[in-house]
């Protein structure tokens, strides 16, 4: 047993480490909040990736996949993290893309995985419900076979940056008479551009604009765009959580932010002395960096097993309710570390000089409160710690 | 031993929370918090009709001869309607510093004015470097002739926007940090070089930047004596820290109750979620951190008139107790609202945002944890 790297690994790390500090995007290098971004900025690396051909490093080979091992894929993770760079969109590399190319048909293939690798088509995911969220298998929207089409009906919530959505991919009811919630669901690809597909922005407490309502009414879609089976969309949904829960730890980019917190810190003083030397506030740090190490050797291990052929199991879960924690964690001891500056409201101040340009505290507090408020989502999003632990009872303790 | 309100008392506190429910609904609020001004004056008009803005100044001063447990019940009311009108700094900082310490002649200029609710007040404490160390100070005040001529960036000054007048604290002697050399004066807004820098904070409420270049004042606009006013800011302080815990403690009451509401309406698993024990446990032990929230509100209110050290610690006791259940229920609450919990739309974010930022006002938690251990 040692944690040790192989040279081959060594000189992995270099040469990705080379590639992106010439290739990331210089103007992307100080992003404070992900929900200024445009559209532009969320692909800018991804197309770059594209064309390099690492994008998808995750993917099968044979559907443009790198071949990495799960330790270079860690290494990749690592050296973006350190640019805290702007990473292809899940929707499409993590979620879809795998859900395509291991249940869908030759045409789907064919049709969809260029555009995912590319960066040209963004996906959403529309899996949740007003009335659908932990029970997501209650979900409500229906979709009914009409000759070659399917009509599909209902409304879907929180669908992440829909707003710049091409498509989108949905569970729907397809059988109402089934005996079990979880039967009679399908995963069906939408073309966000059909008539009766509406997206409406919903605001967050951080007064931003991430997630969205989708209504659809009479949405009229060719039953080519159903993936695998009718009825079986459960399954295809399961496997496509399980993928999510593995890359929901964040490992490497808490590792980031646990320096940047000290950075901070550094520079904050308690009665002339830098924060960073007051013991209270030390030891949180390193407990925050006992965690996350605690995490890292964790997320190692699940790394190691998938090398050896085991998918990733229920064990994820494990990843998911201490990464996000973790993520919290470290956003609550920012707002500390900025004391009275956590109170100003950024969007008011910038929006008053009509630029970006943030004159009041130091620039590290202008997101300090809005990220805190935002982070709470992810021990919500995902499948809520709560299902996780619910997993984890189930799945792992057999209880 | 009494834990009993007075008569009055029940009435103000029964009048209060119908104005808040009837006049500060929600909808009314968010309109009021987006607006230009940003507050409602004419519900300080109603207020000072009320005799809530005196209530706690003897008669002698036109006041209704209340004190800090009159200002507890008003703010744990406003607390429960996340009510952004300035009481704190206006009546419980201005109107503290002016009690303890004020000349008859201050007094009678601005004590008035707050009463009837013409004045209002901000109270500038904070500096960019001095976290929440209140004599870790850069702004200075260099005597003048008989005034003196104030510099400096108090930052952070929540309510100024709304302001005419601003309690500042400055260093007149002393090094930086010395607990010698503090004072405290009462500055015009509209003095030559008071500049501001306004903006809306994160919690509904309303802030700025102040700037003082070479401001002058007159000699009578220092308060007390000169270069000895760091206790007195700390009884001031202390007193402001009592009336946030109960403003924390009627915000944490209505998070509390509407977490509990929506655990029984909202279905998965064709249960009501509330129905899971998971959940209960949870809600139970926010009804613990709220319940002991209350009562280190109680002991450092009550407090606030008994020795310095004892005061002290009973306040730090507070902000620490108060703080921690304030995160703790916050948190909690938008976690058992799911995603709803993150929206702007539910009430309920509006109220950990403001559990939040109650953290960092008048030291943090960790800062008063020292504080108690230093006074130990």
């Amino acid at each position: 047993m040692n944690l040790d790297f192989t040279p081959e690994e060594q000189a992995f790390r270099e040469e990705v480490r080379a590639f992106i500090e010439e290739n990331y995007p210089k103007h992307l290098g100080d992003v404070g909040l992900r929900e200024d971004l445009s559209r532009e900025d969320f692909l800018a690396w991804h197309k770059i990736l594209g064309e390099k051909g690492w994008s998808v490093p995750a993917w099968p080979e044979q559907y443009g996949g790198t071949g990495w091992t799960p330790t270079q894929r860690y290494i990749w993770s690592e050296e973006n993290a350190r640019v805290n760079a702007i990473m292809p969109l899940p929707f499409g590399v993590s979620m879809v893309g795998p859900v395509i190319y291991t249940f869908g048909s030759e045409e789907q293939k064919a049709r969809h995985l260029p555009g995912i690798r590319s960066g040209e088509v963004w996906w959403c995911q529309g899996y949740s419900e007003p009335g659908a969220g932990s029970d997501l298998a209650s979900l409500k929207t229906t979709a009914v076979r009409d000759g070659d089409h399917y009509v599909i009906n209902g409304q879907k919530t929180w669908t992440t940056l829909a707003q710049y959505a091409d498509w989108g991919f949905f569970l729907c009811r397809t059988d109402t008479d089934a005996a079990k919630p979880q039967e009679g669901i399908s995963f069906i690809l939408v073309d966000m551009k059909t008539p009766g597909v509406e997206v409406k922005p919903i605001k967050l407490l951080d007064g931003g604009y991430e997630v969205n309502e989708t209504w659809l009414t009479d949405v009229r879609v060719p039953v080519e765009n159903l993936v695998g089976e009718e009825n079986k969309g459960w399954t295809y949904a399961k496997f496509l959580l399980a993928h999510e829960r593995s890359g929901i730890a964040g490992v490497a980019r808490s590792k980031r932010g646990v320096e940047k917190l000290r950075e901070i810190a550094a520079n904050e003083t308690v009665d002339g002395e830098p924060l960073i030397e007051d013991f209270e506030f030390a030891r949180k740090v390193s407990q925050l960096e006992i965690d996350l190490a605690a995490l890292e050797i964790t997320e190692l291990r699940t790394l190691a097993g998938e090398q050896a052929g085991k998918g990733p199991g229920p064990e994820s879960s494990i990843l998911k309710i201490k990464g996000t924690e973790i993520q919290q964690r470290l956003t609550e001891l920012t707002l500390e570390a900025v004391g009275s500056y956590a109170a100003p409201y950024y969007h008011s101040v910038a929006n008053d000089t009509g630029s970006n340009e943030y004159p009041v505290g130091p620039d590290y507090s202008a997101h300090a409160a809005e990220t805190y408020f935002n982070m709470r989502k992810t021990s919500i999003y995902g499948g809520s710690n709560e299902i996780q632990r619910n997993i984890i009872t189930k799945m792992i303790l057999g209880l | 031993m009494d834990f009993n309100f007075t008569e009055e008392q029940d009435m103000v506190r029964d009048g209060l929370s119908r104005l808040v429910r009837e006049q500060y609904d929600w909808e009314t609020r968010r309109e009021a918090i987006a607006s230009d001004a940003g507050w409602r004056p004419e519900i300080w008009a109603q207020l000072a009709e009320l005799g809530i803005l005196g209530m706690p100044f003897s008669e002698e001063v036109g006041g209704f001869g209340g004190g800090a447990i009159d200002a507890m019940i008003v703010m744990e009311e406003f607390g429960k309607g996340l009510v952004v009108e300035p009481f704190v700094p206006t009546v419980v900082c201005a109107g503290g510093f002016l009690k303890h310490a004020g000349s008859d002649a201050q007094r009678e200029e601005h004590l008035s004015a707050i009463i009837d609710g013409s004045r209002v007040f901000a109270f500038a404490y904070a500096e960019p470097r001095g976290r929440y160390n209140y004599a870790d100070l850069e702004t200075t005040a260099k005597k003048d002739g008989d005034g003196y001529v104030l510099s400096g960036h108090k930052a952070v000054v929540i309510g100024a926007p709304w302001a005419s007048h601003l309690v500042v604290t400055a260093r007149t002697g002393g090094g930086r940090r010395d607990a010698e050399g503090v004072s405290v004066f009462i500055v015009d807004k509209s003095a030559d070089g008071v500049t501001t820098r306004d903006y809306e904070t994160v919690d509904g409420r309303r802030a700025s930047e102040v700037y003082f270049e070479n401001v002058s004042v007159p000699a009578d606009a220092l308060i007390g004596e000169e270069g000895v006013a760091l206790p007195l800011i700390e009884q001031v302080t202390d007193e402001a820290i009592a009336a946030h815990c109960a403003e924390a403690c009627g915000a944490m009451k209505v998070a509390h109750a509407m977490t509990l509401e929506y655990s029984k309406q909202r279905k998965q698993f064709g249960v009501p979620i509330g129905k899971f024990q998971v959940l209960q446990h949870r809600m139970v032990d926010m009804y613990t951190a709220y319940e002991t929230a209350v009562s280190l509100t109680y002991l450092a209110t009550i407090k606030l008139d008994a020795g310095e050290k004892e005061r002290k610690r009973a306040a730090s006791a507070a902000k620490v107790g108060v703080g921690q259940s304030a995160r703790f229920i916050g948190q909690e609450a938008v976690q058992i609202h799911g995603g709803n919990g993150v929206t702007d739309e539910y009430a309920i974010g509006h109220y950990f945002k403001r559990l939040t930022i109650f953290e960092s006002e008048f030291g943090s938690v960790d800062h008063h944890l020292k504080r108690h251990v230093s006074l130990a």
